[in-house]
């Protein structure tokens, strides 16, 4: 765990950071801190203000009030020092559909104030980190979605970051293009690259995160390691119970002291205990017959609705 | 924590300034409108290249060789000027206002609420400073393309009796357009679809290119909309390039024709800066 008061400076130092969009805040005094190296998570269902938060982050969003430090430089006055030695992915693939693949990479490379010579010497080195080599001379437009999102990191590594930003750097992409990317993350995190990315599936933080804070409402609602929050703010084991339709309602009562705690949402009901199999067996004893009875481990989602009272991913 | 703990190769350095020559970002930018153009200037040919003769040869002489019946230049008040020296100079300067209108609409807009590439760019030590001078740096590389091939066809046909003096209906060309680039881009920054678009040209652009004595000396408007015409910098750029082209531009007349076109550019880069910060920054 970093420490805000110790002898190492933090990436990111953010106190009663806010932000407002007229009447509407977006982000609430957030606090929080980004030690060099770890990768850090903004965990949160759609709205919650992470969005808000890296955009401030990246300095292109002004902030409204609060202090708010990157790379130990202040966004208002070194706004361009500070987005010299970030990379950022926003959360909409922002490519030149009009460029080609390399070109997208060496006119990025030129915003930084590279040259000719050295932005392409490195565009071609990130086509080959994200794959995409083959596809250097190729039209934009009909990558799929993973590509294009590869395309975007190589883009945002063209000036070799001391932080990146990704923004749901996977959202909407199928498994094997997210394990893909995940695999390129870690790999810049062992780079010694610091990491910070918005996510709202929790398996993503798990994989990705040494630390993350839970938003919701525009507000930090936990902070922690994926495993600390799960000791934290649920339990070892969950008991998922499914009923066929109409089934559940029927049974009010009927799961008092079956568990630590009960979440009952639509589908199913969730019983939060140390040991799911003991807890499965006593429903079956009180008579309960669900069509189907699964016991996990808890995930951060569990926490999400511990804290929230709500599901991540509605 | 395991990861940061494999010492020295985590990047802790505070970074340096990025520092690099004010006009850096400008060029960047620049750069990138030019490598953009790369990809599409066949559809700009037309516009560029082939009007011109095409306008010229059918207005300039076919249809002057009726406006020149009588004797050259009894029409148009200048004497012993023919139709088509007359005419190919304000079309040159009414050419580069549509051109310069219209590269400030759809790229602009596009590039806001479409593609967000100013946005990209504003991830970079890029400022909107730096794209709205970029942007509009761009757009006098344009008009001196279509003011440039306008000039050759004018000295080709041998229709500029002021000689070399009519090389500088290319900076002028420049500047009329940019009088309509830099204020349709702050407009087009302001914008969420292009309805607006259509709106400018029909009433906007069309009118102008007819009206601002391009094709007729505006003394021939009706009375009432003279003072209208006066107040249009396609007046004064179709007047400033045609003096310049036949050689009849006196120095004071000049200063007040680019002095007008000047102010007009300068708030317009205002109005860009303003309206293109509002979008992008929020």
């Amino acid at each position: 765990m970093p420490d805000p008061g110790s002898s190492e400076p933090s990436l990111i130092h953010a106190r009663g950071l806010t932000k407002k969009f007229g009447d509407l805040v977006a982000v609430d005094s957030v606090d929080f801190d980004v030690a060099p190296g770890e990768a850090f998570g903004f965990l949160g269902p759609n709205g919650a203000g992470k969005t808000s938060t890296m955009r401030m982050i990246g300095c292109v969003s002004p902030v409204t009030s609060g202090t708010l430090r990157v790379l130990g430089l202040d966004p208002v006055t070194d706004g361009p020092s500070i987005r010299a030695r970030i990379g950022v992915v926003p959360q909409s693939d922002t490519l030149d559909m009009e460029l080609r693949v390399r070109e997208n990479l060496i006119i990025y490379g030129r915003y930084f104030d590279l040259s000719h010579r050295e932005a392409g010497r490195r565009a071609d080195d990130l086509l080959k980190f994200v794959q995409l080599d083959e596809r250097a001379q190729d039209r934009v437009e009909p990558l799929s979605g993973g590509m294009k999102r590869r395309l975007t990191i190589a883009r945002s590594l063209i000036n070799e970051p001391d932080l990146l930003l990704l923004d749901e750097p996977t959202t909407g992409l199928d498994p094997q293009a997210r394990h893909l990317l995940w695999d390129k993350l870690y790999r810049l995190k062992q780079q010694g690259v610091t990491l910070v990315l918005t996510t709202h599936y929790m398996d993503e933080a798990e994989q990705l995160c040494d630390r993350l804070v839970v938003m919701d409402k525009a507000r930090i609602v936990a902070e922690g390691s994926p495993r600390q929050l799960i000791e934290r703010y649920s339990t070892r084991e969950v008991l998922e119970l499914r009923f066929p339709p109409g089934v559940q309602e029927t049974l009010d009562g009927l799961f008092e002291g079956l568990a630590e705690r009960i979440e009952r949402l639509p589908d199913r009901v969730l019983l939060y205990t140390t040991d799911g199999e003991a807890a499965s067996l006593e429903a079956h004893r009180r008579g309960l017959q669900p069509e189907s009875a699964l016991v996990r481990r808890s995930t951060l989602e569990d926490v999400f609705l511990r804290l929230t009272g709500r599901s991540l991913i509605e | 924590m395991a990861d940061s703990a494999v010492a020295g190769r985590v990047r802790t350095a505070t970074p340096r300034p990025f520092e690099r020559p004010a006009i850096g970002g400008v060029l960047a930018v620049l750069e990138y409108c030019a490598r953009v153009y790369r990809r599409n200037w066949r559809g700009t040919l037309f516009m560029t290249f082939i009007s011109p003769i095409l306008f010229l040869g059918a207005m300039g002489f076919g249809l002057g060789s009726f406006v020149d019946a009588a004797a050259p230049g009894a029409a148009t008040g200048i004497p012993g000027v023919a139709y088509a020296a007359f005419l190919a100079p304000g079309l040159l300067a009414a050419t580069c206002m549509q051109t310069g209108g219209f590269e400030a609409t759809y790229p602009v807009m596009g590039r806001i609420v479409w593609d967000k590439v100013y946005h990209a760019m504003l991830a970079t030590p890029i400022t909107v400073r730096d794209i709205v001078a970029g942007q509009i740096a761009w757009f006098a590389v344009r008009l001196a393309l279509v003011a440039g091939a306008y000039c050759v066809v004018i000295l080709a046909f041998g229709l500029a009796p002021g000689g070399p003096m009519a090389l500088l209906t290319i900076p002028v060309g420049i500047l009329t357009g940019l009088c309509f680039s830099t204020w349709i881009a702050a407009f087009s920054a302001t914008q969420k679809t292009d309805n607006g678009f259509a709106v400018i040209f029909r009433f906007g652009l069309t009118p102008l290119f007819l009206f601002s004595g391009t094709f007729f000396p505006v003394e021939r408007l009706p009375a009432f909309l003279q003072p209208v015409a006066f107040l249009t910098p396609t007046y004064h750029g179709v007047t400033l390039t045609r003096e310049l082209s036949l050689g009849i531009a006196e120095p004071g007349s000049s200063l007040v024709h680019l002095a007008f076109l000047v102010v007009v550019i300068a708030m317009g880069c205002w109005a860009s800066l303003v309206t293109f910060r509002r979008a992008l920054v929020n």
